[in-house]
């Protein structure tokens, strides 16, 4: 093979700055497009979790679903398809983890930090990506909510600030998984993760009211932040059914959910750009 | 006029493992230098800290006047960087792959799509250009990987085992870009395990072992180090071999040494080309046929044996240089 170039230019000036770099928000779109255009190139990464989630939800409002109680006037359909959405951003959001695993494994965090831009570019690159693949679940699983039957019985406005509240937690949750997976090495540790999604989701009023479990669970599961945003939810899609079975009103538990929101980021952030550079 | 690359007294430890103690050189720039080496000798800790991503325990780096610790930024954007492990992304094509990192070089969107039309052609990769990277050969994948560190015009390029787990005809691929790259002005520091590799591409080779520099100079005054041209012989089968050997110890000079695998016969002969003839003579007088015989000037291989005390690498060794 012979390979051509151009005529050697006449002078290479030897402290001429060529690269500027690419300013933050291009980076940060570069990265963003080239995880996207992975995700929708890669099919398998699409439907395993969005199938995995709808098994759930099928199991739970066809099978375990008639022999839950103490929902009150609220439907059990009704009580779980905002739970069932909520905990779905953890579902999603972990693959952000064993993805970034891989992303560094590859060598493309390498070329990447060779190159003239910040590295939190590189962090919120990949997390606005994540992020549009958290919100495309969020969808799926709403829509297949209302085909088995959910219905909004407070007004339109209350739903879609739900919806956008429920993007909004994936986001957050997304510098945690990203955070996570750059900590873990490698991407086999990364999916090992997941042992930390299984608590959160189902130890949390997703699923079955907290009253119903044991006392000592029921401090976790009431304060942990899954249960915080679902009841937010549940509030503004569930009417005043929703109301009379969770007692307070909206705020209470959607300013915990904010504050665990702007936590999330505020911890996470750092420590994600600080992994990459150590990396 | 300073150097390229100022190295003082670099040391880096990562857990128990020393990777750099007290790394110390100077790199001219114009011309391609090879860092050579065996596995966990410390090159990719050097080429990647040249690379700014990761910082020494103590000592200083200066890559072209510039601070690679306090002034990572101006260092980043005078390089490029093709890893050990082909950084390209797979689902993309070579093309999208080329104006993404363009652009993250600061190229507008018009003058990426330039520069990556322009890398496709300098590296043969037209015809692929808008397939998805994971449909390409070893080859073309390094190759896309060489472009992309290319794509910004880097006053220096740094290629990190550029040819590890390429197939032969890949590897004279690579060969002929980095070639091509160095005609066109563009410094390029490389490291290798492989010195046939170093002797090929560079015109100043640095031989790193234990996180230290062992020595540095041209493949000629490296191989003059080592002193004595050798005379080396093929027969055509181990009795041949073994009878040949006898009769080269019998001249009395030194003693040769024999590999039956390849039927080879070699001796040490200082000012070789005046006992080419005598040695001729005396297997003609014994009446053992060689295939061929030749007067040669050592291998880097037997340069490393004589600087360091062993030879330079067991190709199935674990790596442990990655770090």
């Amino acid at each position: 093979m012979t390979v051509t170039l151009d005529p050697p230019r006449q002078s290479r000036p030897t402290d001429a700055v060529t690269n500027q770099g690419a300013s933050y928000l291009v980076a940060t779109g570069q990265v963003a497009a080239r995880t996207l255009k992975k995700f929708i190139r890669s099919p398998a990464l699409l439907i395993a979790g969005t199938a995995q989630g709808l098994l759930f939800l099928l199991i739970f409002r066809y099978v375990f679903g008639g022999a839950v109680g103490h929902t009150g006037d609220l439907s059990y359909v009704d009580f779980l398809v905002p739970g069932f959405v909520v905990t779905g951003v953890l579902f999603q959001g972990m693959s952000a983890a064993s993805g970034v695993a891989d992303d560094k494994e590859g060598g493309l965090f390498d070329r990447l930090r060779s190159l003239p831009i910040r590295l939190l570019s590189i962090v919120s690159g990949r997390v606005s990506a994540d992020t549009a693949l958290v919100a495309w679940g969020v969808v799926v699983m709403t829509v297949a909510g209302f085909a088995v039957g959910f219905r909004v019985t407070g007004t339109t406005a209350d739903a879609v600030a739900a919806l956008g509240l429920t993007i909004l937690y994936g986001f957050a949750f997304v510098w945690l998984f990203i955070a996570l997976g750059l900590m873990a090495g490698s991407p086999q540790a990364a999916q090992g993760l997941s042992f930390l999604v299984f608590p959160l989701s189902f130890v949390s009023s997703a699923y079955v009211p907290v009253s119903t479990m044991p006392g000592w669970m029921q401090a976790f599961a009431n304060n942990q932040p899954m249960t915080q945003m679902v009841n937010t939810v549940r509030l503004l899609t569930g009417g005043t059914p929703a109301q009379a079975l969770l007692g307070h009103p909206v705020s209470y538990y959607l300013v915990p959910s904010l504050l665990w929101t702007a936590g999330l980021v505020v911890v996470f952030a750092p420590i994600a750009v600080w992994k990459l550079k150590s990396s | 006029m300073h150097a390229l690359i100022e190295a003082d007294g670099l040391s880096k430890k990562f857990g128990k493992v020393q990777a750099l103690s007290g790394l110390t050189l100077t790199l001219p720039s114009g011309e391609p230098v090879a860092i050579l080496g065996p596995n966990g000798a410390g090159k990719t800790t050097f080429i990647r800290m040249v690379a700014t991503l990761i910082a020494p325990d103590r000592g200083t780096l200066v890559v072209n006047g510039r601070d690679v610790v306090r002034e990572s930024m101006a260092v980043r954007r005078m390089i490029g960087l093709a890893g050990q492990s082909a950084a390209v992304e797979e689902m993309m094509t070579g093309r999208e792959n080329l104006v993404m990192v363009a652009r993250l070089y600061g190229q507008g969107r018009a003058e990426a799509v330039a520069s990556a039309t322009r890398i496709l052609e300098q590296m043969h990769l037209v015809e692929a250009a808008d397939r998805q990277a994971k449909t390409y050969s070893g080859g073309m994948r390094r190759r896309l990987d060489l472009g992309a560190s290319l794509v910004g015009s880097p006053r220096l390029l740094l290629l990190d085992e550029p040819t590890t787990g390429l197939d032969p005809v890949s590897r004279n691929e690579v060969w002929d870009a980095v070639h091509a790259m160095s005609a066109h002005g563009t410094d390029i520091v490389l490291t290798t395990q492989y010195l046939d590799e170093a002797d090929h591409l560079a015109a100043t080779i640095v031989i790193i072992d234990g996180g230290r520099v062992i020595a540095q100079g041209t493949p000629s005054e490296l191989k003059s180090r080592v002193g004595a041209d050798m005379v080396e012989l093929h027969t055509i089968d181990v009795p041949t071999m073994q009878r040949a050997a006898e009769v080269l110890a019998s001249l009395g000079m030194a003693e040769p040494s024999t590999d039956p695998s390849t039927r080879r016969c070699s001796l040490a002969a200082p000012g070789g080309s005046k006992l080419l003839p005598i040695i001729v003579r005396a297997l003609d007088e014994g009446e053992v046929p060689v295939e061929d015989i030749a007067l040669r000037r050592p291998t880097l291989d037997e340069v490393f044996l004589a600087l360091t005390g062993h030879t330079t690498t067991d190709p199935t060794a674990p790596k442990e240089d990655a770090a």
